[in-house]
C-alpha cells in the first residue's frame, strides 16, 4: 500500500516537472494548438476534390442561338470560369501550356448548320490533364450539361434532333497526360514536395544547433559576416538538393515511365531557384526558432500548407480565392508549375518566367528576413 | 591617448531586462600586461568581458578596445582579439585538427596546413590529432581551446575562466603558457576564482555586484583590504597523518571575508 502511495507520489512529482517545462515553452505549446486549427481549416475550407469555377477559354467561331445556349449552359454550370472568349484560334494557342485556363472550349465555324442537318458536329474540349483530378469533374459533366441546355431549343422543325443520342459529339482531348496517369501528376510534384521537406528542415538547424551546443559564442567571436555564415551554412546542401533531384528524376523515368519531353536545362534553373529558395526560408527558420525542437515545429508547420495548398495533392483552381492566394506564397506551388510543364508539357522559359520570378523574389525575401534577424552578439 | 591602453572604457552598464549585471565599470588596461578579473559568480566578469569584444552591446558607457570603438568596430576587435569562453564552445563533433583548421581558415592564416601542424606540435597533440575533440578531458579542453584562439596571434587575449574544474598541475601548466603568450606581446585579461592565479597577474580588478570594488597589485590590494592570509606549513606527504575520526575541518583557522573600503 505505502508502496503504491509513493509510486503515485513520483508520478506526481515528474507530472508536475512536465507541466511546468509545457508552459515554459510557449512556442511549442502555441505549435501544439496551432497545428490542429490549421488542419481543420485547410482541411475543411480549402481542400475541394470536386473543384468548380475553373479558368477556361471559350474559342467560338460563329454566333447562333444553338451557340449561344450552349454557351450560356456551360458558364452557369459552376465547372467552367470563362476567362476569355474570342473568335482567334491563335489567341488560345498557349494558354493551356501556360496554365493560365484548365480547359479551352473549341465550337467551330458550321458547327449549327451541320448541327440543323443532323450531321453530329463536334465540340472540343481541351482539358489540361497533368492534374487528372483536377479535369475529371468539368469534363465528365460537360456531356450532360450540353445536351440538357438544347433539350429547350429542339422544339418544333428541329424536334426529331431531340431523341435519346444528343445531336452532337463532345470530344475531349486529355492534353499531356492522355491516360490520365496520376502518376505523371505526383511523381514530379514530389520532386518539389522532397526538396521541401528535407532542406528547410536541415537548414533550419543551421544556427539552433549551434546555439544549443553553446558554439555559437565560439562563432560569433570570430570575425564572420552573416552572409558568410548563411552561404557557408546552406550552399553543402545545394549539392545534396542536386543528389535528390537526380534520384527523384531517375526514378520516375526507370520506375513510373512519366515523360520529360522538355528542356532539361529549364528544370534545372528552375532546381537550383528553388533549392535556394528552401534553403534560404530554413536559414530563416533557425534564427527564428531558438533551440532545433522548436526550428523542426517551424518546418512542419511550414510544410503542412506547402503540401495542401500548391497543387501537389489537391487541384490548386478548386481551392476558395483565399487558399490560392496563400498558396500563391509558397515555393512549393511556383515550383510545380515549373517542374509539371517542362516535364509534361515542354514549357518554354518565356512561359515560365513568373513562377521562376516569383521564386526569385521569394528567395531573396527570406535571406533579407534572415540577415535582419540574424544576431550578431549575445543580446 | 588611448592608444597606449589595450582595453579603455567608462561607465560600462549592462541590463538584461530588469536585471542589471554590471553597473557602470571603468578599467583602463595598458597594452602587454596580464590582468586578473575577481569576483564571485554573478558579478559580472562574463558580461563585462563580452561587453569588450563585442558579444555583447553596452546598454550604458563607451569605451575602446585596442584603439576601436566596442560599440562601432565590433567586428575590427573581433579580428584582433582571441576570446576563450568559460565553457568549452568548440566543435565536439569535429576533430582536434579540424577545429584548428577551422580557426586557421576563418582568419585567414597563411600555410594552413603547416600552421596547424606547429599548433598540434606545441600542444603535444599530434598524436591525437584525429580524435574528436569531444572526446578530450577537460584540462586538455582548456589547452585545446587556448591554442584555438591564440592561433592568429591576437593582440588581446580575453579568457573567461579558463581553469575552471582543471587539476592544479594543468593550471600550472596552462599559467606558463599565459606568460609566454604574454611575453611575446599579447595583453591577457584573465577572469578566476583561484586567489594564487591572481598573484601571477600584473594587477587584479575585483567585481562584486556588477561594480568595481578594487583594482590594484595584489599586494596593494591585500594591503588595502582587512585580508588575512594564511600560510600552511607541514609535512610533505602523499598520506596525511590524520588521527582516525578526527574531522579536519574542525581544525582549520576561520576564513576571513575581504573587506575593502
Amino acid at each position: 500500500m505505502t508502496g503504491l502511495l509513493n509510486s503515485f507520489g513520483r508520478i506526481w512529482a515528474i507530472f508536475m516537472k512536465e507541466t511546468v517545462q509545457i508552459r515554459r515553452d510557449r512556442f511549442t505549446f502555441a505549435i501544439m494548438f496551432g497545428i490542429p486549427i490549421m488542419q481543420l481549416i485547410l482541411f475543411g475550407y480549402a481542400i475541394n476534390m470536386n473543384p468548380k469555377h475553373l479558368p477556361a477559354a471559350l474559342l467560338v467561331e460563329e454566333q447562333t442561338p444553338i451557340v449561344r445556349t450552349l454557351v450560356q449552359s456551360l458558364k452557369t454550370s459552376d465547372y467552367y470560369d470563362f476567362v476569355m472568349q474570342t473568335d482567334d484560334p491563335r489567341k488560345t494557342g498557349d494558354l493551356l501550356a501556360r496554365g493560365e485556363v484548365a480547359f479551352v472550349v473549341s465550337v467551330p465555324a458550321g458547327f449549327t448548320r451541320k448541327l440543323i442537318r443532323g450531321e453530329q458536329p463536334q465540340i472540343l474540349i481541351e482539358a489540361d490533364a497533368t492534374d487528372p483530378a483536377a479535369a475529371s469533374g468539368a469534363v465528365g459533366f460537360a456531356q450532360t450539361i450540353l445536351t440538357d441546355a438544347l433539350r429547350h431549343d429542339l422544339k418544333g422543325p428541329l424536334a426529331s434532333l431531340g431523341g435519346s443520342q444528343p445531336p452532337f459529339e463532345l470530344v475531349v482531348h486529355q492534353m499531356y497526360n492522355p491516360e490520365a496517369m496520376t502518376s505523371y501528376n505526383i511523381v514530379p510534384g514530389l520532386l518539389g514536395v522532397i526538396l521541401t521537406m528535407t532542406l528547410v528542415m536541415i537548414t533550419g538547424m543551421a544556427m539552433t544547433r549551434e546555439s544549443e551546443q553553446g558554439t555559437i559564442e565560439n562563432l560569433l567571436a570570430m570575425p564572420v559576416k552573416p552572409i558568410e555564415v548563411m552561404l557557408g551554412k546552406i550552399l553543402p546542401y545545394v549539392a545534396i538538393g542536386a543528389g535528390q533531384t537526380l534520384i527523384i528524376l531517375l526514378a520516375a523515368r526507370l520506375l513510373f515511365d512519366v515523360p520529360f519531353i522538355g528542356n532539361p536545362w529549364i528544370l534545372f534553373l528552375g532546381v537550383s531557384v528553388f533549392v535556394l529558395a528552401n534553403l534560404a526560408l530554413g536559414f530563416t527558420f533557425s534564427t527564428i526558432a531558438r533551440t532545433q525542437m522548436q526550428a523542426m515545429q517551424l518546418t512542419f508547420f511550414f510544410f503542412l500548407p506547402s503540401i495542401l495548398l500548391s497543387g501537389f495533392m489537391f487541384p490548386f483552381r478548386g481551392m476558395p480565392g483565399w487558399a490560392q492566394t496563400i498558396g500563391e506564397v509558397l515555393p512549393l506551388t511556383h515550383f510545380l508549375r515549373i517542374v509539371r510543364g517542362v516535364m509534361l508539357k515542354d514549357t518554354s522559359l518565356a512561359q515560365l518566367q513568373s513562377p521562376i520570378i516569383a521564386l526569385c523574389i521569394f528567395t531573396v525575401s527570406a535571406v533579407c528576413v534572415a540577415m535582419l534577424r540574424y544576431r550578431r552578439t549575445l543580446d | 591617448m588611448s592608444g597606449d591602453y589595450a582595453i579603455d572604457v567608462h561607465g560600462l552598464v549592462k541590463r538584461f531586462g530588469k536585471k542589471t549585471a554590471v553597473a557602470g565599470v571603468d578599467i583602463q588596461m595598458p597594452r602587454g600586461e596580464v590582468w586578473g578579473f575577481l569576483g564571485p559568480n554573478g558579478s559580472g566578469k562574463t558580461t563585462t568581458i563580452r561587453m569588450i569584444c563585442g558579444l555583447l552591446t553596452a546598454t550604458e558607457g563607451t569605451g575602446q578596445c585596442l584603439g576601436y570603438d566596442i560599440r562601432r568596430d565590433a567586428e575590427k576587435i573581433r579580428e584582433l582579439t582571441g576570446y576563450m569562453t568559460q565553457k568549452f564552445s568548440f566543435w565536439t563533433d569535429m576533430t582536434i585538427r579540424e577545429n584548428l583548421e577551422f580557426v586557421a581558415r576563418l582568419y585567414h592564416l597563411p600555410k594552413i596546413r603547416q600552421t596547424v601542424d606547429a599548433t598540434l606540435e606545441k600542444l603535444g597533440l599530434t598524436h591525437r590529432q584525429h580524435q574528436l575533440s569531444g572526446a578530450l578531458s577537460g584540462g586538455w579542453k582548456q589547452r585545446l581551446a587556448l591554442a584555438a584562439v591564440t592561433m592568429h596571434n591576437p593582440k588581446l587575449l580575453l579568457l573567461d575562466e579558463p581553469t575552471a574544474g582543471v587539476d592544479p598541475q594543468a593550471r600550472r601548466d596552462f599559467w606558463d603558457e599565459i606568460h609566454h603568450l604574454s611575453l611575446a606581446g599579447m595583453t591577457v585579461l584573465v577572469s578566476t576564482h583561484y586567489m594564487d592565479e591572481a598573484e601571477r597577474c600584473d594587477r587584479i580588478v575585483y567585481l562584486a555586484n556588477g561594480q568595481k570594488i578594487v583594482e590594484g597589485t595584489v599586494a596593494d590590494v591585500i594591503a588595502r583590504s582587512s585580508l588575512i592570509t594564511f600560510r600552511g606549513e607541514g609535512p610533505v606527504s602523499d598520506a596525511w597523518p590524520m588521527p582516525s575520526g578526527a574531522n579536519p575541518a574542525s581544525n582549520m583557522p576561520p576564513i576571513s571575508v575581504p573587506r575593502f573600503t
